[in-house]
């Protein structure tokens, strides 16, 4: 077992991506000799050259649109966008290229490029450096969408979004980054949970919380609460946002009857309202009480000042079970 | 290391006064002095909330040290009616715009997104998306060329729109396009490029193997590079193009070449990818020390008025440490306005949820 940050984990699944495909490279604004504004990419110039380790012009589209050249000549690009809120100006090549080369050329073409980004609130920047961009890469078929919420996923997760031949945009919980775990470096990548999987975190009976990326430890903190007043709550990371891994959520909710969906986006048009949908459409009658949502507010991230009212914390997770709970 | 070579400068490093074939200095001794107070109040300013963000008063700071000039040069150049379009670091022509360096504040400290009235300074605000004002900026100096504020004849009246950005931004797509569009429209936009050099920790030749001021050249539009640590040498080109703009002949490109003298913000480290010579090198051509030179020479500057200076500048300071660490916190509850123009049912609900949890916790502390 080693211990590792997430952002430690990231960096060496980057390495043991790169070792093992020589076509594995990096591309993004200050990756190089900074390492990334976080560090992930840290020491990897270095050791890999300029030639594998990019630091692109100033321009997403214009990032995101080679990497797609690059990928169709044959490489395997990873992209790093410094902060969620500066996807936006790739969101064309994302949206309109990437997530459908697969199927506007039936299979011929397909483009294994992975799209790393920080996300969510919590670090008191500025404005757009703490954003939700989730639900937009969600609701575009051909894109799979992932997160990792603790170091153990960060490693083997990146490196199969890399090892995927489908677009992956990968999401990093930034406030979370600095969170440590212990890392088994001996497994392999075929033996460890498929990132196209939910996982049980914590087993429990009477409500399923399903939560991603840094709503996680937050919903880890609420278990542990709610089991000393005797509340047996199921904890659910999704991990992969689309496509959703409906099975694993079904088997829990059949069992508890309830589910709470936590994230920090929006409710309005976010992942809570879709996975809601799909557990009404599947387990209608094993439902105690609507699945319920705690989320972000449906305005733009408030000033940082404030955003600690806009994310969702423990007392809200812990009064949306109480109300699940006496329906 | 970039040669001055084809650069603009009426003001040497060594403080002596410089002949350009093309640009002339209007400015007597007492706006020279003027200018002076502007760049020795500016980084102060700098400085001091530099020195809150260290202190955890602010969440973040992006500091304009070095870069004094080319921001006081240009903004003092602009009238009253013209309109300013910039980034998050020009901390200085927002000074010249009359904004209180208080609400400067209150944007990094994370108790307002935007905290003062655009329109009343015609300052826009600080931009942290890389490129996307320009856009903006063009497209108001279209609408100046619709409405005819711009080309009557009347350069005390005409209208026109300076653009800031950095040499990164000149990589992006919106950037280029709105060189695009002004050429197209011939429209009153100064595009104000300071290039210092880095973006972050990607130095200029990473975005582009030609002086910037040269990109011009080939949207149809004249592109001037000028010693961006030279304060009369950018207020001179800055007035040049600006009343180019105002007289409808278009847009121009101004390269300010400087250099970023600190870090990208207080986040960033920049001993992990550039060489601490070049620091030395351009603190030896630094904006405030030459002119200071050059107006002690002339005795415009002396002792005195250097104290009286030093004193204002303190008292700036004190002001700013005193007010940013009374700065509130916002009441929670305005996050739900502004959102659209007028009520909506769901934030409305929202926002009741949030008035209980807040109230509820009120009762739990009490
Ligand atoms: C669209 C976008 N991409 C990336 C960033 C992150 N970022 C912030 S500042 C910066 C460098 C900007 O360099 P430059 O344009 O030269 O301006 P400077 O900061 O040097 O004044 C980067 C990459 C951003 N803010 N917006």
């Amino acid at each position: 077992m080693t211990e590792l940050s997430i952002v430690q984990a990231l960096n060496r699944g980057l390495r043991c991506a790169m070792e093992s495909d020589p076509k594995v490279l990096l591309m993004g604004e200050d990756i190089g000799k900074l390492g990334g504004v976080f560090r992930v990419t840290e020491g990897l110039q270095k050791d890999f050259g300029e030639d594998r380790v990019i630091d692109a012009p100033l321009a997403e589209s214009g990032i995101v649109g080679t990497a797609i050249g690059l990928a169709l000549y044959g490489y395997r690009p990873v992209i790093e966008i410094q902060f969620d809120g500066f996807v936006y100006p790739a969101f064309d090549q994302i949206i309109v290229q990437l997530a459908r080369m697969r199927y506007r050329s039936a299979g011929v073409l397909q483009l294994p490029i992975t799209i790393r980004m920080p996300f969510g609130g919590g670090i008191g920047s500025v404005e757009h450096h703490g954003e939700s961009p989730e639900a937009y890469f969600a609701s575009t078929p051909g894109l799979r969408v992932v997160t990792c919420a603790n170091p153990v996923d960060a490693y083997w997760m990146i490196q199969q979004a890399i090892a995927s031949d489908d677009p992956v945009i990968f999401l990093e919980p930034k406030r979370r980054y600095w969170q440590k775990g212990e890392v088994d470096l001996s497994e392999t990548l075929t033996s460890v949970p498929s990132m196209y999987q939910a996982k049980v975190l914590v087993e429990g009976s009477d409500c399923t919380i399903i939560c991603y990326g840094p709503t996680v430890a937050t919903s880890l903190h609420a278990a542990a609460l709610a089991a000393q007043d005797g509340v047996s709550l199921e904890v659910i990371d999704l991990r992969t946002l689309s496509p959703l891994d409906l099975v694993t959520m079904e088997k829990s909710v059949k069992k508890t009857g309830r589910a709470v969906v936590v994230h920090e986006a929006s409710s309005s048009g976010g992942i809570g309202g879709e996975v809601g949908q799909c557990l009404t459409e599947s387990c209608f009658y094993y439902l105690q009480a609507p699945v319920l949502r705690v989320t972000g507010y449906d305005t733009p991230y408030p000033p940082s000042r404030i955003e600690d009212v806009y994310l969702p914390d423990v007392d809200r997770i812990l009064d949306a079970v109480e109300k699940s709970m006496s329906y | 290391m970039e040669s001055l070579e084809a650069t603009v400068q009426l003001l040497s490093s060594m403080g002596e006064l410089v002949d350009d074939p093309q640009f002339h200095s209007t400015l007597d001794g007492a706006a020279l002095l003027a200018l002076y107070r502007d760049m020795v109040l500016v980084r102060q300013l700098d400085q001091q909330a530099t020195a809150l963000q260290r202190q955890g008063e602010l969440g973040l700071w992006a500091p304009l040290l070095g870069q004094e000039a080319a921001q006081i040069g240009s903004a003092r150049a602009m009238q009253a009616q013209d309109y300013v379009f910039s980034t998050y670091r020009e901390h200085g022509v927002a000074w010249c715009r009359g904004v209180d360096p208080v609400d400067m504040l209150r944007f990094w400290r994370g108790t307002a997104h935007q905290a003062w009235d655009a329109n009343l300074h015609r300052f826009y605000g600080y931009q942290v998306i890389i490129g996307a004002h320009v856009l903006h900026a063009t497209g108001y100096a279209m609408g100046m060329s619709k409405d005819g504020r711009t080309g009557t004849g009347d350069l005390e009246k005409d209208q026109a729109v300076v653009a800031y950005f950095g040499d990164g931004a000149m990589s992006e797509g919106d950037v280029n396009e709105a060189f695009v569009f002004a050429t197209s429209f011939q429209s009153p936009v100064v595009f104000f490029c300071q290039n210092n050099q880095w973006a972050i920790s990607e130095p200029t030749r990473r975005q582009s193997v030609v002086p910037l001021a040269q990109r011009a050249q080939g949207f149809g539009m004249p592109g001037i590079r000028v010693d961006g640590n030279d304060v009369i040498a950018c207020h001179a080109v800055t007035m040049a193009a600006l009343d180019r703009a105002r007289a409808g002949k278009g847009p121009t490109l101004i390269e300010a070449f400087t250099y970023r003298m600190g870090a990208h913000t207080t986040s960033d480290d920049p001993t992990k990818y550039r060489d601490s010579a070049d620091d030395e090198l351009w603190r030896s051509r630094d904006p405030i020390d030459r002119l200071r030179i050059y107006l002690r020479a002339q005795e415009i500057l002396n002792e005195k008025v250097e104290s009286e200076l030093a004193s204002e500048a303190a008292y700036l300071a004190e002001r700013m440490r005193v007010s940013c660490r009374e700065l509130a916190d916002p009441n929670p509850l305005t996050m739900f306005d502004h959102v659209y123009s007028g009520p909506d049912a769901r934030l409305e609900r929202q926002r009741l949820e949030v008035e209980a949890i807040l109230a509820d916790q009120e009762t739990k502390v009490n």
